[in-house]
């Protein structure tokens, strides 16, 4: 009884949200709803039984992918004006766009109730009484371990192109050197000196 | 709990719903005392240091200054400034609120002390942390003043990049304990240290990583010496220098429920926990209930925040993120290796030279081929043949 509630609650609030985010008026509005409906997203995995996805929904997304979002939203001065100004313009890059996906989406939908697909196939496989974590882990690390390690080197490159992209050389700028300064005693900063009467100091 | 309601003849589902609601007032109401008298503790212990006398009018000791300043703080009139985002406005310090409640759901209180009793424990603690920016970025950005911005952005960046390393250091802690369970983290540091010592922090790979987790856990709450975001001498309050009344006042009780949750995170992963500090039974030791070893642990780890509060000035922001970026998450990913060095010598590499095979042929499972396995070639070669599933044969 609870989970059926729990998933009409999640489901109505995960496309409701997704439908805020298109019509809010206001950007950072906008993501907030998207974070919203990441929530409830991962409320929906808790409920299929994937927890360990369900956090990682949410330390991912919400934690770390909608921040960045909400960075560049608050900075960027967004005029909405502007944006509606092309709206004519693209529309019918737009709808070309629109269509294509609805025809996909009915192509998909028919195939996949027309098709003989056994619903064993359909269905997750049957849970063992190893724990979420272990399953992913056993699989990821022994079958998959290749295109695991390909997807981390994919990334790696992603990252050092972003750095390389963004990364800016600035001369004369002085950096600190904590260890050096750690390093220095009084008697490297300071001289003492005992100047005779009339005669100046060496600095 | 959910056992006692029934026994008293209620229906299964619904003894569930009232154990539960009761489990988590069990937990939010004594927390909220609780920060009610840590405030009053942080206040003393901070006038302690300088040689002051702290708050001591309202009530015996000034007990009771906590319940004065949030009745004030009640009665006030909220203030919404005329060009703020309303609804972001007064989103941002629930969200901050109720995150920092949130959190405390998982947290084992005694062997069998916690509200959700879930297998990914510690991954749901880092979620739940990961949502505690969203209040301060919305409260600086709400609030359409130069300053609360400026704060809001240096929180954020400020908690992300600490985060990190946070993440870091736990998987050390969850790859010496085996799970994500909060209760099965404590259980598993029974004894850890030469089976005297309760505690993950007596172990030289792990002590590191706590004195880590602790300044950690100073920056990721954003205590001195840490607190750039409500550095007081250049942005006046930080991000709630708008705020007013109660929407002030969660911001503050949600900011030391926080900093409760990071002295509990030290002492439940680190220090043990609900256990007693030593495995022996010296006196009735172990008949002290598990509760109070933990608020013992929990208020020590606060004494230690307060007092870096009192005594060490304010980093610089290059400086902070020279800490996060450049030291701790360096040095946190050479410990991760290791450690699990360390574990697979000692605890999961247990394969002898004549159990070891050489695959010569990897099959698939679905297909139903075997793996067909050789002698090793050479002392470091193969692996265990106790990992190979299924049913393998040597064919040399």
């Amino acid at each position: 009884m609870i989970q059926v509630a729990a998933f009409w609650l999640f489901a109505t609030i995960v496309i409701a949200s997704a439908a805020m985010v298109i019509f809010a008026r206001n950007p950072v509005h906008s993501v907030m709803w998207l974070i919203l409906a990441f929530f409830n997203a991962a409320g929906l995995m808790l409920l299929a039984g994937a927890e360990f996805i369900a956090m990682l929904l949410v330390i991912v997304y919400v934690g770390a992918v909608a921040v960045l979002f909400l960075f560049v939203v608050m900075m960027l001065d967004i005029d909405f004006a502007e944006l509606r100004a092309g709206f004519v313009r693209y529309l019918p890059l737009g709808a070309l766009v629109a269509i294509i996906l609805a025809v996909e989406l009915v192509f998909a939908v028919g195939a996949w109730s027309a098709g003989k697909v056994d619903l064993a196939a359909r269905a997750a496989p049957a849970v063992t009484d190893k724990s979420n974590i272990q399953q992913i882990g056993e699989l990821l690390y022994t079958k998959y371990i290749f295109l695991f390690e390909a997807a981390g080197i994919v990334l790696l490159v992603a990252m050092i192109g972003a750095i390389v992209l963004t990364h800016r050389q600035r001369g004369g700028v002085r950096i600190q050197n904590i260890s050096e300064q750690n390093k220095r005693r009084p008697q490297d900063a300071t001289r003492m000196v005992d100047p005779g009467v009339g005669q100046g100091v060496e600095l | 709990m959910t056992e006692t309601f029934i026994s008293w003849g209620m229906d299964p589902t619904w003894a569930w719903g009232v154990a539960t609601i009761a489990g988590i007032l069990l937990i939010a109401l004594p927390l909220m005392l609780a920060v009610a008298m840590i405030i009053y503790a942080d206040r003393k212990i901070w006038a302690a240091i300088a040689l002051r006398r702290g708050p001591n009018v309202v009530g015996p000791f000034g007990l009771l200054q906590s319940f004065a300043d949030g009745l004030k703080v009640f009665l006030q009139e909220t203030i919404i400034p005329t060009s703020a985002n309303r609804g972001l406005f007064l989103i941002a310090p629930i969200i901050t609120f109720t995150v920092a409640l949130m959190a405390w759901a998982v947290i084992p209180f005694n062997s069998g002390a916690v509200l959700a009793d879930i297998n990914v424990g510690l991954l749901y603690i880092l979620a739940i942390s990961s949502l505690g920016v969203y209040g301060v970025i919305l409260s600086g950005w709400a609030s359409n003043s130069k300053y609360p911005f400026f704060s809001a952005m240096r929180a954020s960046a400020q908690m992300i990049s600490y985060e990190v390393s946070i993440g870091f250091i736990l998987i050390g802690v969850v790859l010496f304990a085996g799970s994500f369970n909060m209760n099965e983290i404590v259980k598993a540091q029974q004894g850890h240290g030469l089976g005297i010592v309760n505690a993950f922090g007596f172990n030289l790979l792990l002590f590191p990583l706590a004195v880590m987790f602790l300044i950690s856990s100073l920056a990721e709450t954003a205590r001195a010496p840490f607190d750039l975001t409500e550095a007081e001498s250049e942005l006046v309050a930080g991000y709630q220098t708008e705020y007013s009344s109660m929407s002030f006042a969660l911001f503050w009780l949600g900011e030391y429920a926080n900093v409760l949750l990071m002295c509990t995170l030290n002492a439940v992963l680190f220090w043990g926990g609900w256990l007693p500090p030593l495995n022996i039974d010296l006196i009735p030791w172990f008949d002290i209930p598990g509760i109070i070893w933990l608020f013992a642990k929990i208020l020590f780890f606060f004494f230690v925040f307060s007092w870096v509060k009192a005594t060490v000035p304010r980093y610089r922001y290059d400086q902070l993120m020279r800490l996060g970026w450049k030291v701790f998450l360096p040095i946190s990913l050479i410990w991760i290796f290791l450690i699990s060095g360390y574990l697979m010598l000692t605890r999961y590499g247990d394969c002898k030279a004549s159990e070891r095979v050489h695959i010569t042929q990897i099959a698939d499972k679905e297909t139903g081929k075997t793996y067909s396995v050789a002698p090793p070639k050479n002392s470091w070669d193969g692996i265990c043949r106790s990992e190979i599933q299924g049913s393998a044969k040597v064919s040399s």
